[in-house]
């Protein structure tokens, strides 16, 4: 799960990470009510779940309140990357000396959370991994002691060199990480950290995602959750135990488990066909929710034909088939449906199909083929 | 021969009153796997299927000599039910429960390693010897006895790879499900490893898919270490960047993580990668000369 700018700045002053003073907004008149005419110098930023709003227009300086409100009707409601901007942060705008990057990740390969640090801040740190990885300090952190101090000193030490900014930064990597841990996260960065010409240690922009499997016991952070209409489709999935992802092919796919749902996925594109989605239902054979499945799936328009991909482990066939049987009796659709079954029981599975009529078909690739055939008609 | 687990293997299982926990405990049991006992706190001194329950792990590993644990409890408590099997001294865990928090696999690691602790999963399948021992919800009919082994972070993708291998003439030693999460216990490179020591293993599978580079780690390993032929399938790889495909570890993350560069690791180890699942068998077949 992911947050805003605005919102990860909120949890940073909870935890005394210093930021500059601002507020989110979410219409102009707000706008125009709140943000005092003191002639300060302001940042007017879109908040939005993606990447390189700088370079899409939706971070603006402003001199003075009339440009503030005139960069807040131009941000809000404008698009980035397809996504719809419905609020901005408008904060001090900052003296900049020096521009660095901190975060925490939980790292695959070490099982641990793995502290970064870079002298490069302010850019993508993906980019800067990229072209001159030497450039970023990595440490994993020890998950019995958490992340002790000298060890949040030896990394500010390679940051800055005025003990009393290494004291402050030292501060924000250990709060930081307490936040970073008490939140569940998968990954909280600040970046740029910033030096001041006054020699403040200051967070200027923030990102945090959470861990999903932990939400559970994230309330405050769930309450904090904002999606788009397609996000909102892939949790009401979620809740009826589906995982869906909508992509933007025309061949819907219901599989059963994430890892086939993915080589179904692959093999209608290896075949020349284009999938409409992810969907995995999981290990259950319940009409009910291969019902719920359908619906999701044909309420994408673009979709022209299914493939239902099915392969009995624990669950067999005849049962998944029944369930199947069921739930196209209640759906109403013209959609060309193709129905492939394999694994414990299956004979018996494709028996019961047949009496509907529907196309089945024995090997995944033959499914593939035949629902790319079935989606040109 | 086979690794980790054989017909010696004397398991318990973890949450074994619950709806799931019963269900595969009986399972196992008539594939024929030692399941010596359960556990649920409060519930020690009753059956489940004929099987003796136990209120801690220490206490089951004390009365039976268990060396294995199957964990079914729920999400929250799997972690304290990992460190539980950890701590009465058993020598491998596996961990079947679903959206274990990355946090709580994170804590237990430094357990596992002082104690000495293998673990299998979290959001795992289990893992089959053929014909010796089945821990956790695989389909034992599937399998059929032979000489590959199959390593997989998938769960009916692997039994859809078995059932192709099965029917193809290549039976099976042991193949594992580690899981599809982020952080999880045994991973490629430790199990190509035993399977490179497993003398009843002559060539292996491995499914892999996006998100992490386990499998690029897995290539170097074998390009060093590996004399047994090793074919591969990479699932996901119409997936887009960002996006959780079902698995947590299944995620494309700032372009790193993406099937085309684990395909071109394989491809510089000189393991085979089969574009779609029903090449594995043939290809396996041509590595071995068969």
């Amino acid at each position: 799960m992911k947050i805003h700018e605005y919102q990860a700045r909120d949890l940073f002053r909870k935890y005394g990470i210093p930021v500059p003073d601002g507020d989110v907004y979410h219409s102009v008149d707000e706008v125009k009510k709140s943000v005092s005419d003191d002639g300060k110098l302001r940042v007017v930023k879109a908040q939005v779940h993606v990447g390189g709003r700088g370079k899409a227009g939706g971070v603006k300086l402003a001199h003075n309140k009339a440009e503030v409100i005139e960069h807040a009707e131009s941000i809000l409601g404008m698009d980035i990357k397809g996504l719809t901007v419905e609020k901005v942060l408008i904060a001090d705008a900052v003296d900049i000396e020096k521009e660095f990057y901190i975060g925490f990740v939980n790292d695959r390969n070490t099982k641990s959370v793995t502290l970064m640090a870079s002298a490069e801040g302010g850019v993508e740190i993906e980019e800067v991994a990229r072209v001159s990885p030497e450039k970023i300090i990595k440490m994993p952190v020890d998950a019995t002691q958490g992340l002790m101090d000298w060890q949040a000193r030896k990394i500010a030490l390679q940051l800055f060199s005025d003990p009393k900014q290494v004291r402050q930064a030292a501060a924000v990597l250990v709060k930081l990480y307490n936040l970073y841990q008490d939140t569940d996260c998968s990954l909280a960065e600040i970046n740029p950290l910033v030096l001041t010409p006054d020699k403040k240690v200051l967070a200027i922009d923030g990102k945090m995602n959470f861990d999903d499997n932990a939400l559970f016991r994230q309330k405050e952070i769930v309450a904090m959750r904002e999606v788009t209409e397609d996000e909102q489709k892939e949790l009401d999935a979620t809740e009826k135990g589906l995982s869906y992802i909508k992509l933007d092919g025309n061949i819907g796919c219901m599989v059963n488990g994430a890892g086939l749902a993915m080589a179904t996925m692959d093999m209608i594109k290896l075949y020349g066909g284009d999938p409409a989605n992810f969907l995995d239902i999981g290990g259950s054979s319940n009409p009910e929710k291969v019902i719920e499945a359908m619906n999701i799936l044909l309420s994408d328009k673009n979709v022209s034909a299914v493939m239902i991909n099915i392969f009995g482990g624990i669950t067999r066939c005849d049962d998944v088939a029944r369930g199947l049987v069921a739930a196209l009796d209640v759906i109403e659709t013209d959609i060309p449906i193709v129905i492939r079954l394999s694994g414990t029981n299956a004979k018996e599975g494709l028996e019961i199909i047949k009496e509907t009529g529907l196309p089945t078909v024995e090997t995944m690739s033959e499914a593939a083929k035949k629902a790319i055939e079935l989606s040109t008609k | 021969m086979s690794i980790l687990i054989n017909k010696d293997t004397k398991v318990i299982v973890q949450g074994i009153t619950g709806r799931d926990g019963g269900f595969h405990a009986s399972k196992m049991k008539a594939y024929g796997t030692n399941v010596v006992g359960g556990i649920s706190p409060g519930k020690g001194g009753t059956e489940v299927d004929g099987v003796p329950v136990f209120n801690t792990v220490e206490d089951a590993v004390k009365a039976t000599g268990a060396n294995a644990s199957v964990i079914f409890v729920p999400a929250a408590f799997a972690g304290d039910a990992i460190l539980e099997a950890s701590y009465a001294g058993v020598d491998l865990v596996i961990c079947i429960t679903e959206g274990v928090p990355v946090k709580d696999m994170i804590r237990v690691t430094p357990v596992l390693k002082q104690n000495g602790t293998k673990m299998i999963g979290a959001n795992c399948p289990g893992l089959i010897t053929v014909e010796e021992c089945l821990i956790g919800i695989l389909p034992g009919n599937i399998f059929k006895k032979g000489n590959i082994g199959l390593i997989s972070r998938s769960g009916t993708l692997t039994y859809e790879v078995v059932d192709m291998l099965t029917r193809a003439g290549l039976g099976q030693t042991t193949c594992v499900g580690i899981g599809g999460d982020s952080v999880s216990g045994l991973y490629f490179k430790d199990l190509l490893e035993m399977y490179e020591n497993d003398p009843a293993t002559e060539g292996v599978v491995l499914i892999g898919e996006i998100g992490g580079d386990a499998e690029e780690q897995a290539a170097q390993f074998i390009k060093d270490k590996m004399t047994k032929p090793v074919v591969a399938f990479i699932a996901g790889q119409s997936a887009p960047p960002g996006k959780r495909m079902g698995h947590a570890g299944a995620i494309i993350s700032s372009g790193s993580g993406t099937a085309a560069e684990k395909i071109k690791a394989f491809a510089a180890a000189g393991v085979p990668v089969a574009k779609e699942p029903g090449e594995i068998p043939g290809l396996m077949k041509e590595k071995l000369g068969l």
